[in-house]
């Protein structure tokens, strides 16, 4: 043919297949592969044991009383924390920004400080360490799980909301200002409903790593009313006919609470997103 | 359209028979860190008056239209606006904005929000209009700058042009007595600039007072009053739009304008030094 002849590659010999074919072919083998590690997996698992061990409908249905109010207190828990969270993560951030050093400083020591501990052992400080040394008592369970996690997410928060307010394009401000606005206003009006926007995603993230956290509430002791979901799958778990199926029901619980969350972000997003430009 | 005349909430403007002075620079330095960009700045501009700025870029032209409503800090020096002296830490700020409109390069307009509510936002919030009143004067404007029937789009549905002319339309909103516009149409394609300075030379036609930060020669000399030319933090020449482009005294006015004015030629005079 006359074309490949001037095409032909300089300084290499003709190669028998086109980039596309091999393409083709590169994307056909990985699939092969694909097939090949999920056969393995199927055929080499013990499914009578997988099924009576780790799906064991019986070990399932006697879960299930108790289940919604595991899920329940989860999901109190986890709205508690982020409450204590958001609101301490926004006086934070404000600090953060805010023209007066000292605050900044305040704030900067707090978020290094409580990012790069364990929310373990905040959560143990808070139940235990607290009370002690200041004589007070925290009586209700869900304040304690709320105040401990909330300190640790609201410096995770405070970041966040930093980051999205200063995104905010400095144009923005100027023209409220030229309007006329005053500083407050502008914040109000202009910055915080289009850093909202920006910091929907990784707030959601937030929002389930604090779902996940709260299941650090064993620490604090509690009643049999007062179970979260891990709790619940830990009981199943050391009963003598639970084995792990506990475990994976648990689990299960906490992607339908997660996956409906991330898919509601989403929808937020898009909605708001509309007007942003490319 | 009252837009031009006097407020009832504006500062005293002086009761000369002669066009009071609506700006008045004197004297102004600024300094970014170790650069001073604008070195003695001396300026009026009269009710009326429509005052274009040009010059090359750095020149120091779009910080002393900044400095006039304050988005920058002035070193040094005096600038007072409608009677009252903005660089004064007792003044208003916000009230002397409210009566000065500004127009940005990149147009800003507030991305989350509709056109008309990029233009009732602020008459809402600071001359506490009613929502009605409000939207009327916002249609008002939006018919005077074209485009009434997008005040339910979004500014990202619009074109550049059309976003700087609702961007003009929201300043006209609130019912200023000066303009600022700091390079309107050099973020914009180049069929789009010709109905952003048909808005602007509507405005002029008006009476608006006006402050206009260029490179649009043919505007500034056909609806200009008077040209500024800058270079280098200072005013080189100033007088009449059309002595000072077709007639310079100074040989950088010269320079610059025939730079700006045949580019090609600038081109080879430039390669063959």
């Amino acid at each position: 043919m006359t074309t490949t002849q001037q095409l032909a590659r300089p300084g290499s010999r003709q190669r028998t297949m086109s980039p596309r074919r091999r393409a083709r072919l590169s994307r056909a083998i990985q699939y092969a592969v694909l097939l090949v590690v999920l056969g393995a997996v199927v055929v080499a698992a013990d499914w009578d044991r997988v099924g009576e061990t780790m799906f064991n409908p019986t070990v399932a249905r006697e879960m299930l009383p108790s289940l919604g109010q595991a899920m329940g207190n989860t999901i109190v828990y986890t709205i508690a924390a982020f409450a204590v969270g958001l609101s301490l993560g926004t006086v934070l951030a404000l600090m953060r920004l805010s023209s007066v050093r000292v605050y900044r400083w305040i704030a900067t020591l707090y978020i290094e400080f409580f990012r790069g501990i364990p929310a373990l052992l905040v959560v143990l400080t808070v139940g235990f360490a607290v009370p002690i040394a200041f004589d007070v008592r925290i009586s209700s369970l869900t304040a304690k799980v709320a105040i401990g996690l909330g300190m640790v997410s609201a410096a995770y928060i405070a970041e966040t909301l930093r980051a999205g307010i200063q995104a905010v394009p400095k144009g923005q401000i100027e023209a409220a200002r030229s309007l006329g606005m005053s500083q407050a206003r502008t914040m109000a009006v202009v910055v915080i409903p289009q850093a909202f926007r920006i910091v929907l995603p990784p707030m959601t993230n937030e929002v389930i790593l604090l779902t996940k956290d709260t299941s650090l509430v064993f620490l604090l002791g509690m009643t049999a009313a007062q179970y979260d979901l891990t709790k619940i799958g830990r009981e199943a778990l050391t009963s003598a006919t639970g084995g792990l199926t506990g475990l994976f029901v648990v689990g299960a619980c906490y992607l339908c609470l997660t996956i409906p969350l991330g898919l509601l972000a989403r929808w937020l997003e898009n909605r708001s997103g509309k007007g942003r430009r490319a | 359209m009252t837009s031009a005349s006097a407020s009832p909430t504006a500062p005293p403007a002086g009761s000369s028979p002669a066009p009071a002075p609506i700006v008045t620079v004197s004297g102004l330095r600024k300094s970014f860190g170790e650069r001073e960009v604008l070195r003695g700045i001396d300026l009026e501009v009269r009710a009326g008056e429509v005052v274009c700025i040009v010059g090359p870029s750095g020149s120091g032209k779009s910080t002393l239209l900044r400095c006039v409503n304050l988005l920058e800090q002035p070193t040094d020096g005096r600038i007072e606006v409608l009677g009252a002296e903005v660089t004064d830490p007792d003044v208003d700020l916000d009230l002397v904005r409210t009566h000065v409109g500004m127009v940005f390069q990149q147009f800003n307009l507030f991305t989350h929000r509709t056109v008309l509510d990029n233009c009732t936002i602020a008459q809402r919030g600071v001359l506490k209009r009613s929502r009605a009143e409000a939207e009327r004067i916002a249609l008002a404007n939006l018919e005077r700058v074209g485009l009434a029937d997008r005040a339910h789009a979004l500014p990202a549905q619009l074109s550049g042009g059309q976003q700087q002319r609702v961007a003009i339309a929201r300043a006209l909103s609130m019912d200023p007595q000066l303009m600022l516009f700091d390079e309107p149409t050099s973020a914009l394609d180049p069929e789009l600039v010709g109905d952003v300075l048909g808005v602007m030379r509507d405005l002029a036609e008006a009476g608006m007072t006006m402050l206009v930060v260029t490179h649009e020669m043919a505007f500034a000399r056909e609806v200009g009053d008077r040209v500024v030319f800058m270079d280098d933090g200072v005013i080189v020449e100033s007088g009449p739009a059309d002595q000072v482009i077709s007639a310079p005294r100074e040989e950088r006015t010269r320079a610059f304008l025939q730079r700006v004015l045949d580019p090609t030629h600038q081109r080879t005079a430039s390669g063959a030094n």
